[in-house]
């Protein structure tokens, strides 16, 4: 097999992308991903990062609440430095008709979720920041994933697989021979360089851009997308995921996420054209804070660091307006029986939470295909950096008095940690103080997890998501990054972009401390950086 | 659309810009490498902390309480209140019995003050040092304050009824070293009053202010002594008393600590604490007036202590010397002397501490100055030891310059 032919090609570095790499390379295929952007840039970065107990869907879809509690089990096991298990209620404020809990209690028995339906006195101890005024609480094992470090490890153990990943490549037409896909055409945007790759099988799990991937190899996905807006806060006001215990509506589910909070999200059908640059209206901001201080009445005097919007990659299957009704289900299309298409495959639908399931329902077709019977590992496997368990014990192992940064980085690579080089001082310098990021930490990130950009290494190692959105790191990463190419010109253009970037999620909630501290960063670097 | 009209976070930790002013101001940073400095242990470590208790960093004991964070401050987060509330809620270490022993002044001053001329005999001896050095690291370069045989507050006792018979009062919040080490204090404060017409009463029965237990974790035994003050402060509020104190760290404790740290209320009383030199300066400069020495001569240095900055008052001590005829006044820079209390006694802590106060002692050396004047008596121990200068609290300077009728 030559150098640019494959077993399967994956079109989409997103997590079920990502997710499917992992599980066909552990299954010995040899693996091409490709990605026009950066990993997890579509829906995968752009959700609550809620680890669903499924119990959200125990009513209406119970189908999806099964398929999310197993995995939300499997992921505890397989993704443990991904995963904050904090759980979650589900509770009832005045307004809200308190029969619905049992309902809704007895749904998710049925799906085989745990639901403890507990005193609102309890619940307040639980979770001093829920609404006093709730009349009642379930207690369900809801928790936190970071979607950009799930979405990097399995990234990461397809390539201790043997796998390879072309990121800033574009799909630009398929190599077709009759009825069959043999491969693609690409065009890395951004050195220009065309590629062509081959492969017996190729998987679309381009997300919402999957509609246009399929167009492009002349067959009919019909997607709908629902774009769903969401805020950030600037600390964590609560430590267990609050949910409104109701039929799913509009924000009505604040997750705490690492040194943050989420609320989200809303659901308007939007343009195709739109999905490129969804950008968040004041009426969802209004929405978003209006409904959250709701659920925790202090967020409406939190600081609230930014807004952002995702596009949810639905399959459209009736034409409801709102799209909430629509099944979150998995849907693999072997586009061979369905189109008569050979050697290409669909997978979309799901969701974050579900994305290893897909993984394996689409690497079971690819397997099918190309007459391989070789069962699936994934569930059981840890990914690299899980294998130790919590991040305590990974920061005891290494260090014997670990620093906050030292905590602080076990805790984001479990005990991939140990890659961490940390030869003298300047290796333990800080760029980012808000989440405390080392020197050693980015470098590692610049030349084991293909981040060439500022807003790669963001996804990387949360750099310029903290309160400062990236006033202070920003321009320390970038010398790193200067270095790293040894280009200053394009890193200064970088630098101006990834600020630029951060302004737009603060430009909509651009008031009180997170303007001040926007216009400090203007101030730092217009004039006293000169960009 | 609706915004949100304002933001609140604990001790204002979210207004923080990250501008790393505290941190440049930090005097511990700058000879302790070991230490995070204000902003990464403060508001910066707080977003972690909130995550995860794991994320505390034992780092944060070596933070000295001066709030010159706080001060230099533009956002005004509350950095060095961050820091003792998450050492004192996440740091589960057990306090060592040295930091008890350091923390309850007011019950080693009940202990010692009956043979206060042994106490101080045996904790002046090198011997003792040693030994306290070896068995509770307490270092033994540490010149230990001096118990005085009789308390301010019995004398006190002896002089109600003529204090009584002043037609305007205020009452005095002493504070351990007065009452314990330093009685004369009290008593030059009790003259001063008294030439401007004012009698002196003391609280229904104060305790420690508590700061050296807030230091030291102790945050069940502080709360209770403030529970306390409080109470005894209310008494005296309500009868249209205002409460004067001479201790700066005190003040800082009773009107800013015990709510913010202790989560005691003291909105009632806490207008009504002021330092003795402001209420003194404001009266002298209404016009009342004070007689003073013709022949008095003195060349003093002025010490803020970093607490006297916080309260923003430092400029009272410093009007109120300047009124004084005969006094050569000279301002020393803003400087942290590096005591902070307990922190300075402890071994651990002695290099950083006299590191911390050398600028200071090298001005101090520079001016030679025939008394160092200071609103701390900590800061007064520092000084004393460190450079030999005498230190002298501004009331009692302005008890020394003035005549009074029995003098």
């Amino acid at each position: 097999m030559s150098n640019n032919e494959f077993d399967v090609i994956i079109i989409g570095g997103g997590i079920t992308g990502a997710g499917t790499q992992r599980d066909c390379a552990m299954r010995g295929l040899k693996t091409l991903l490709i990605e026009r952007s950066d990993i997890a840039t579509g829906a995968t970065g752009r959700n609550h990062g809620l680890l669903h107990s499924g119990a959200r869907y125990a009513v209406n879809d119970p189908e999806s609440a099964q398929e999310c509690i197993k995995e939300n089990m499997i992921l505890r096991r397989i993704a443990s430095h991904c995963v904050d298990p904090t759980d979650g209620l589900f509770i009832s404020l005045p307004e809200d008709d308190l029969s619905y809990q049992q309902t809704f209690v007895d749904a998710c028995r049925r799906a085989g979720i745990s639901a403890e339906v507990i005193d609102p006195e309890l619940a307040k101890r639980l979770e001093p920041s829920v609404n006093p005024e709730l009349t009642g609480a379930v207690r369900v094992p809801d928790g936190s994933v970071d979607p950009f470090r799930l979405c990097a490890a399995n990234m990461l153990d397809a390539k201790l697989h043997g796998g390879q990943v072309r990121l800033q490549t574009t799909v630009t037409g398929f190599i077709r021979e009759g009825d069959t896909i043999r491969g693609v055409h690409t065009r890395n945007l951004v050195t220009g360089q065309e590629q062509d790759y081959y492969a017996s099988v190729t998987v679309n799990a381009g997300g919402i851009w999957g509609h246009d991937i399929a167009a492009l190899a002349g067959v009919t996905v019909g997607m709908f997308p629902a774009k769903g807006a969401l805020l950030v806060f600037a600390h964590r006001v609560n430590n267990l995921v609050i949910n409104r215990c109701r039929k799913p509506s509009n924000a009505d589910i604040l997750v705490p996420g690492d040194t943050v909070c989420i609320i989200g999200t809303t659901s308007t059908r939007i343009p195709f054209e739109e999905c490129d640059c969804v950008a968040v209206t004041p009426d969802e901001v209004n929405l978003l804070i209006t409904e959250g201080a709701k659920m925790a009445p202090s967020l409406s005097a939190t600081r609230i660091l930014r807004a952002y919007a995702g596009v949810r990659p639905l399959v459209s299957s009736d034409d409801d307006p709102t799209g909430r009704n629509i099944s979150r289900g998995i849907v693999c299309l072997d586009h061979e029986e369905r189109d008569g298409l050979k050697g290409f495959i669909t997978i979309t639908g799901g969701k974050l939470m579900t994305y290893r399931l897909m993984a394996e329902i689409a690497t079971d077709a690819v397997c099918r295909k190309l007459n391989i019977d070789k069962s699936c590992e994934t569930a059981t496997t840890p990914l690299p950096g899980s294998e130790e368990g919590s991040y305590e014990a990974v920061a005891r192992k290494i260090w014997e008095k670990p620093s906050m940064a030292q905590k602080a980085a076990a805790a984001r690579m479990g005990s991939r940690a140990t890659r961490i080089q940390t030869r003298n001082t300047l290796d333990q310098a800080l760029i980012c103080e808000c989440e405390e990021v080392s020197v050693a930490e980015v470098e590692n990130a610049i030349e084991r997890l293909d981040a060439s950009t500022l807003t790669d290494l963001r996804r990387r190692t949360r750099i310029g998501m903290g309160t400062c959105q990236g006033e202070f790191c920003a321009c320390r990463a970038a010398g790193l990054l200067a270095k790293a190419h040894d280009c200053i010109e394009k890193e200064r253009a970088d630098l101006a972009d990834f600020l630029q970037e951060r302004w737009k999620g603060n430009f909509p909630i651009g008031w009180g401390d997170t303007l001040r501290e926007a216009e400090y960063t203007q101030w730092v670097y217009k004039h006293v950086l000169g960009i | 659309m609706k915004l949100q009209e304002y933001t609140l976070s604990t001790h204002n930790f979210e207004e923080c810009m990250k501008c790393t002013v505290c941190t440049a101001y930090c005097p511990v940073l700058q000879v302790n490498p070991l230490y995070p400095g204000p902003k990464q242990a403060g508001p910066d470590g707080e977003r972690l902390r909130l995550k995860d208790p794991f994320f505390f960093n034992n780092a944060l004991k070596y933070c000295l309480n001066c709030k010159r964070c706080e001060v230099s401050c533009p956002s005004g987060v509350q950095v060095a209140d961050l820091i003792q509330a998450a050492r004192i809620k996440y740091d589960k270490s057990p306090i060592k019995w040295r930091d008890r022993m350091l923390a309850s002044t007011d019950f080693m001053g009940h202990l010692a003050r009956p043979v206060a001329p042994i106490a101080n005999a045996v904790t002046g001896l090198g011997v003792t040092k040693t030994m306290m050095d070896a068995m509770f690291k307490i270092d033994h370069r540490r010149t230990f304050p001096k118990y005085s045989g009789r308390g301010f507050e019995s004398w006190m006792g002896r002089h109600e009824k003529e204090q009584a018979a002043f037609a305007e009062q205020v009452a005095y919040f002493h504070g351990c070293y007065v009452n314990y080490n330093y009685p004369r204090l009290g008593k030059d404060l009790v003259k001063v009053l008294n030439a401007l017409g004012v009698g002196v009463q003391l609280l229904e029965k104060e305790k420690c202010c508590g700061v050296a237990m807030i230091n030291n974790r102790m945050k069940t035994e502080a709360t209770r002594n403030a529970v306390h003050n409080v109470k005894a402060l209310s008494k005296t509020v309500d009868k249209g008393l205002m409460v004067l104190t001479t201790s700066s760290t005190c003040t800082l404790t009773l009107r800013n600590e015990y709510p913010a740290l202790l989560g005691v209320d003291n909105s009632g009383v806490r207008d009504f604490i002021m330092m003795a030199s402001r209420f003194i300066f404001e009266r002298l400069e209404k016009g009342a007036t004070l007689h003073f020495k013709p022949d008095y001569h003195r060349k003093v240095a002025y010490h803020t202590p970093c607490h006297m900055e916080k309260l923003g008052w430092g400029v009272f001590s410093e009007k109120l010397l300047r009124m004084i005829p005969g006094l050569e006044f000279t301002k020393l820079d803003s400087a942290c002397c590096g005591i902070a209390g307990t922190y300075g006694f402890k071994r651990e802590n002695y290099e950083a501490s006299q590191a911390i106060g050398e600028p200071l002692f090298a001005q101090i050396r520079t001016i030679n100055p025939d008394v160092v004047a200071c609103d701390c008596e900590t800061c007064k121990w520092q000084i004393e030891m460190s450079t030999g200068y005498s230190v002298m609290n501004p009331i009692s300077i302005l008890a020394e310059a003035i005549e009074t009728n029995k003098d």
